[in-house]
C-alpha cells in the first residue's frame, strides 16, 4: 500500500485535510461461533426412553456432541451440529453402537434437505459456516463438500489433476497468494494485494452499514479491498478509505468528487452478472431516511440506476469518463467491471485500451439485493466461460500482461477462486460468500420490505442490530483465513509458488463431462 | 405521442388457500412457553397469519405454508423445537417438465401482474434441457434507447401474422402490387386452443375477453360463438378436419383463421380466401417424426401464409422415440427457410412447452415470429396441473367453479407480466422490435457451443448422458 508521505506527493490539498487517521485491523483468526442458538445441523442424535443416563455417550463422544453439566442427571440437548453422523461408525466412538441400551439413533436432518440449492448447497453453507467460525479447514471428518456445488456444470465439475507427489516440494510459507492490480506500467501506484480477491460492491441500503463496515475491516486485515457499491460513502467507512474501491455507477448516487478522492481503486459500474442490461434498483421499501440521505434521494421511493451510463455510446466515452475519474484523483487506478456478454472478450481489451487497470468481468450468475427473476437465469453467460474468452482474447491482443482480470458472478468457494484463475483470471471478487459467512441462508429475501430477516442485507434498524461489527469482522477474517490455507494447499499439492504462477493454467484442470484426453499445450 | 401499448392490471387475489414452499413444524409438547417466544419476532409475521388463517378456515383443505424460510425462528427458538419442511403438496405440483416452481411463479404473475423480483443470486442448475440450454445475450452499450429502465414503452412488441411480399414493385409512389392481408398484433403471443385433456367450455368466453383485453388474439374452436361481436378480431377459428363450418358472418369479421394439415390443404386455403381474401389463414402442423419436413414443405408453398407449429405441452417432439424438443425443431424448420430465401414471406407460428416468459423470447430468437401457449393460464387459474381432468372427476382447483371477472383478472395479469418481462429481456438485449429479434440467434448462446468452444477444446469430447 501506498504510504502516508508519498500520499502527500499525490493527493489533492483538499484530501489531505479531509483524511482521517487509518485504522488497522489485526489478522488474527479467533472463534466466532453462530449467534444463533440452535446450528443447522446436517445429522440429529435421538435419545429414547431407554436411555438409563448411564452417561457413556458422554464419555465415548469425540466431539462433544452429548452434553451434561456437571451436577445434572439429566442430559442437556445434543450438540447435533457436530456430530459427524454414519462416518462415526467406522471408529471405536461411534455413540449409537457403545450406547448399553441401545438408546440413541442418528439420522440425517430432514431440515437439510430445506437449506441451500443447486448452487449453494446445503453442505456448502455449512461449510462456509464452519470455516468463518474456526478460520480453518472444516474437519475431514463432517465430510462436509466444500469445494463446489451441485448446479451440473461450470465450476461444479471442474476438478484439479493434482500430481502424485507434487513436482516441486515446497513448504506453505513459501506460497505467495498476492496479486498485483496495476499492470500498466503507467504511474499509478501499484497496489498489491494479499490474497487473490477483494469484496465485492454492496451498497449501503442494499446491506446494513455493520455489513459494510464488517467487509470492510476484514479487507484491512488482509491487504485487500472492499466496495461501496454505488449507494454513496458512508463515513464510517473513512477509517478504512485505504481499503476501499468506491463505485462509479449509472445511477451515480452519492457520488462526488471527494469520495473520489478518498480511495486508491475507483470502479465504474456498467453492469451487474445478475442482471445485466437492466440497471439496479432499489426498492421503495429499503429507501429509509439513512438510505435517502446518503443517495442524496426522496425517501421511500424505488431507486432506479439506468442503465446503461447516459455519457457512454462508445470506449472512447468510455476514456473520457476515466480520464474525468484520474484527473480528479491523481493516485486511483480504475477497474471496470461489465457483465458477460458474448462479446465480453472486445468489451475486455475495449476498456483495456480505454485505460482501465483492472477488467472486473461479472458472470450471469452472481449475487444481487434484487433483481428479476427472469434475468438471473437468463442473461448472459455464466463466468465460467467467459473468464477463458476473455484471457485468450487478451493473450492475442498482446496485452495480457498489461491488464488484470479479476472475475466474479457464482464464485462461492477457494476452490472456485483457484479455477477462476486456472481458467485464466488474476484473481476473483466475491460476494455472496462474505454474506453467508455472516449467516445468510439464501432464502432470496433480501430485496423488499423491511430487508433481510437475518439482519444482513437490510437498513431496519432493528433487524440490523442482530449483528455487530466485531462479529462480523471476525467471521469474515476467519473465512478469508481458511481460504487462504485452502489456495495455499492447493498450489502446494500442485508444486506451484504463487497464486499468479496458476493463471491460464487450464492443463491442471479436467473436466468430469469430458473424455479429457486432449494432450496439454503449454 | 403514438398510443403505447398497455394492459390494464389489478391484484386479483387466489381463490384457494395459497401452496406455498416452507412450513415450520412445531413439536409443541417441548414448547417453554417463553415470554418472547420467537414467534411474535418473525419478520414477516407469519405466526400470525398463520392464526388468522386457521381462526378463518370454514373447511380444512390445506395447512398453512407460507413460511419465507429464513430459519430465524428455527435457529432462535430456546427449545430448538421448531423444525422447516418443505410442504408435500408444493413438491406435488406440476410435472417434470411444469416444475413447481413454474407453477408458483405463474401464480404470483397472475395474482400481482408483477415481475417476480428477488434477492441472492440465481438458485438453479447451471443448465438444462431445451430452452434452459441457451442464455439471451446483452449488450454492454447499444441500447434501445438511452433513457434506461424510463426508456422501455419505446420497445415495440408488435409482430405481424400473414405473407409477405418479398419485395415492392412501386409505380409513382405506390405499390403496383397487391398487398396480402396482415394482422397485426401488439404482443407476439396467441392463446392455442385447449388441449382436449383441459377442456372447460366454461373458460372460453373468460379467454375471448382476455384476448380483446390485451389485444392478442385467441384460436378457438369453430363451435365457438363469441359473447360480443367486436370481439371476432381477437379471435382466429379451428378449422379440424371434423369441424362444423363457421359461418360467413362471422367469419367476415374475424382477421385470422386456423386450419388443420391435411393433402388437401391448399384447396383448403384457396377456399377461404376466395370468399374471405381479408383473411390470414394459418396452417396447424403437429410437430410428428415428419412435422419439421412439412412444415420446411408448406413453407415453400406460395399459397401459405402462416405455418402454426405444435408440439406437445412439454415442447417434445409427438409420437417419436426419441424426441427432438421445439428450440431445435424450430431453428431447423427457420433455417431450412432462411436457405430457401423465402423466410421472410411467411409466418410462422410455434407453441408446445412453452411456460415461461423466457421460453417466449427464446423461441422467438430460434425462429418463431410468434408464439402460442395454454397451459400457463390455466395455471393461473390456480390448476396444479396434476392431470386427473376426466369427465366425471371433480377439480382440485375447482376451475368449473370460477368467477368470470377473477379469470380475466388472472390470465390478462399473467400476459402482462409476461410482456413486461420480454421487455426485460429485449432491453437487456439492446433490442427495440420484436420483428427483428426472429431468428435473431446472435442474441443468445447456446450451452453446446458454449461448451465446445470452452471446455470442448481442453478437455476432448463431451460424454453422452
Amino acid at each position: 500500500m501506498v504510504k502516508e508521505k508519498q500520499l502527500e506527493d499525490i493527493l489533492p490539498e483538499n484530501t489531505l485535510k479531509t483524511r482521517v487517521p487509518q485504522e488497522q485491523v489485526p489478522r488474527v483468526v479467533k472463534p466466532a461461533p453462530s449467534r444463533y442458538r440452535n446450528e443447522i445441523a446436517k445429522y440429529i442424535v435421538h435419545r429414547s426412553l431407554d436411555c438409563d443416563l448411564c452417561g457413556q455417550c458422554v464419555e465415548v463422544c469425540a466431539y462433544g456432541v452429548h452434553v451434561r453439566q456437571p451436577g445434572f442427571k439429566y442430559f442437556g440437548e445434543p450438540k447435533h451440529h457436530l456430530c459427524i453422523g454414519p462416518n462415526c461408525e467406522r471408529t471405536d466412538r461411534y455413540c449409537v453402537a457403545q450406547c448399553p441400551r441401545g438408546a440413541l439413533q442418528i439420522q440425517e436432518n430432514p431440515m437439510f434437505k430445506v437449506l441451500g440449492d443447486f448452487r449453494w448447497t446445503a453442505d456448502l453453507i455449512l461449510a462456509t459456516w464452519k470455516m468463518a467460525e474456526t478460520g480453518d479447514v472444516p474437519p475431514e471428518a463432517y465430510d462436509f463438500n466444500y469445494e463446489c456445488g451441485n448446479s451440473g456444470g461450470g465450476f461444479d465439475r471442474l476438478r484439479f489433476k493434482f500430481p502424485k507427489p507434487p513436482p516441486v516440494k515446497l513448504r506453505a510459507d513459501e506460497i505467495d497468494t498476492s496479486i498485483q492490480l496495476n499492470k500498466r506500467g503507467d504511474d499509478r501506484p501499484k497496489i498489491k494485494i494479499d490474497v487473490p480477491w477483494y469484496g465485492g460492491g454492496m451498497s449501503f441500503g442494499s446491506v446494513s452499514n455493520v455489513t459494510q463496515l464488517s467487509k470492510a475491516r476484514a479487507a484491512v486485515a488482509f491487504n485487500t479491498f472492499t466496495c461501496t457499491g454505488e449507494g454513496g460513502y458512508m463515513e464510517r467507512m473513512r477509517p478504512y478509505d485505504d481499503h476501499v474501491i468506491t463505485q462509479v455507477a449509472t445511477g451515480l448516487f452519492g457520488v462526488r468528487e471527494e469520495t473520489i478522492q478518498r480511495v486508491p481503486i475507483i470502479e465504474f459500474k456498467y453492469a451487474q452478472g445478475a442482471k445485466p442490461g437492466l440497471g439496479g434498483h432499489l426498492l421503495g421499501d429499503k429507501n429509509t431516511p439513512a438510505v435517502a440521505r446518503m443517495r442524496e434521494a426522496v425517501l421511500g421511493i424505488s431507486l432506479f440506476s439506468p442503465f446503461p451510463f447516459h455519457s457512454v455510446y462508445s470506449i472512447e466515452d468510455h476514456a473520457k469518463h476515466i480520464e474525468w475519474v484520474k484527473h480528479v484523483n491523481r493516485r486511483a487506478l480504475i477497474a471496470t467491471k461489465v457483465s458477460t456478454p458474448t462479446d465480453v472478450d472486445m468489451v475486455a481489451v475495449g476498456s483495456y485500451s480505454a485505460g482501465t487497470h483492472i477488467v472486473h468481468i461479472d458472470g450471469g450468475y452472481g449475487g444481487t439485493g434484487a433483481a428479476p427473476d427472469i434475468a438471473k437465469k437468463n442473461i448472459a453467460m455464466p463466468i465460467e466461460y467467459a473468464i477463458g474468452k476473455v484471457h485468450n482474447f487478451l493473450l492475442a491482443e498482446g496485452v495480457r500482461d498489461k491488464v488484470t482480470l479479476i472475475a466474479s458472478g457464482g464464485i462461492r468457494t477457494a476452490h472456485d477462486i483457484a479455477k477462476a484463475i486456472a481458467l485464466g483470471a488474476d484473481g476473483a471478487v466475491i460476494g455472496t460468500s462474505e454474506l453467508v459467512a455472516l449467516g445468510c441462508v439464501r432464502c432470496s429475501r433480501c430485496e423488499s420490505g423491511r430487508g433481510c430477516p437475518r439482519g444482513i442485507a437490510t437498513t431496519d434498524p432493528e433487524l440490523s442490530a442482530k449483528m455487530n461489527v466485531e462479529w462480523g469482522t471476525q467471521r469474515l477474517i476467519n473465512l478469508y483465513s481458511a481460504w487462504q490455507k485452502i489456495l495455499v494447499g492447493i498450489l502446494l499439492r500442485l508444486g506451484l509458488r504463487s497464486v499468479a504462477e496458476l493463471r491460464g493454467r487450464t492443463d491442471l484442470l479436467m473436466h468430469l463431462d469430458y473424455t479429457n484426453d486432449v494432450p496439454a499445450k503449454l | 405521442m403514438p398510443e403505447k401499448y398497455h394492459i390494464q392490471t389489478r391484484p386479483v387475489p387466489p381463490r384457494r388457500p395459497r401452496i406455498g414452499k416452507h412450513g415450520v413444524v412445531d413439536w409443541r409438547e417441548d414448547c417453554a412457553r417463553c415470554h418472547n417466544c420467537v414467534k411474535k419476532a418473525c419478520v414477516y409475521d407469519r405466526y400470525k397469519l398463520e392464526e388468522e388463517y386457521i381462526r378463518n378456515l370454514s373447511v380444512v383443505e390445506a395447512l398453512y405454508f407460507d413460511c419465507l424460510g429464513c430459519f430465524s425462528c428455527v435457529q432462535d427458538c430456546t427449545k430448538g423445537i421448531l423444525c422447516l419442511t418443505i410442504n408435500p403438496e408444493y413438491e406435488k405440483l406440476g410435472n417434470r417438465y411444469w416444475k413447481p416452481d413454474i407453477i408458483k411463479t405463474t401464480w404470483l404473475q397472475a395474482e400481482t401482474a408483477k415481475i417476480p423480483v428477488s434477492g441472492a443470486g440465481y438458485r438453479g442448475p447451471f443448465s438444462g434441457q431445451g430452452f434452459d440450454a441457451m442464455w439471451t445475450d446483452m449488450s454492454e452499450i447499444v441500447r434501445p434507447t438511452r433513457d434506461g429502465i424510463h426508456g422501455r414503452e419505446y420497445i415495440s412488441t408488435s409482430v405481424d401474422i400473414g405473407r409477405k411480399l418479398p419485395f415492392l414493385a412501386l409505380d409513382g409512389g405506390e405499390s403496383e402490387m397487391a398487398l396480402p392481408p396482415l394482422v397485426s398484433i401488439p404482443m407476439p403471443l396467441i392463446v392455442d386452443l385447449s388441449s382436449p385433456a383441459h377442456t372447460l367450455p366454461k373458460l372460453d368466453p373468460i379467454v375471448e375477453q382476455v384476448a380483446a383485453n390485451t389485444g392478442i388474439i385467441a384460436i378457438m374452436d369453430s363451435r365457438y360463438r363469441p359473447a360480443k361481436a367486436e370481439h371476432l378480431q381477437n379471435i382466429a377459428f379451428y378449422l379440424g378436419p371434423d369441424s362444423p363450418p363457421v359461418p360467413d358472418d362471422l367469419l367476415r369479421e374475424t382477421r385470422l383463421v386456423e386450419i388443420a394439415d391435411d393433402p388437401t390443404v391448399v384447396e383448403c386455403v384457396k377456399a377461404i380466401k376466395k370468399t374471405h381474401p381479408q383473411i390470414v389463414v394459418a396452417i396447424r402442423v403437429d410437430l410428428t417424426a415428419t412435422g419439421v419436413n412439412r412444415a420446411i414443405e408448406l413453407g415453400g408453398l406460395p399459397e401459405v401464409e402462416a405455418i402454426h407449429i405444435v408440439a406437445d405441452a412439454n415442447g417434445n417432439e409427438l409420437t417419436t422415440h426419441k424426441p427432438r424438443f421445439l428450440k431445435d425443431m424450430l431453428r431447423q424448420i427457420h433455417t431450412a427457410l432462411v436457405e430457401k430465401g423465402i423466410r421472410d414471406e411467411i409466418t410462422l407460428m410455434a407453441g408446445g412447452g412453452i411456460a415461461l416468459p423466457e421460453h417466449l423470447a427464446k423461441a422467438i430468437i430460434c425462429g418463431a415470429d410468434l408464439v402460442t401457449f395454454n397451459l400457463p393460464l390455466l395455471v393461473a387459474l390456480e390448476c396444479h396441473l396434476c392431470d386427473s381432468c376426466r369427465p366425471g372427476t371433480p377439480c382440485p382447483a375447482k376451475l368449473e367453479k370460477i368467477d368470470f371477472n377473477y379469470g380475466v383478472g388472472r390470465m390478462t395479469n399473467l400476459i402482462a407480466a409476461w410482456h413486461d418481462q420480454l421487455i426485460e429481456l429485449m432491453g437487456a438485449m439492446g433490442m427495440r422490435e420484436a420483428r427483428r429479434l426472429r431468428g435473431d440467434v446472435g442474441r443468445a448462446m447456446f450451452f453446446e457451443n458454449l461448451e465446445e468452444d470452452t471446455f470442448g477444446k481442453l478437455y476432448g469430447k463431451r460424454k453422452t448422458a
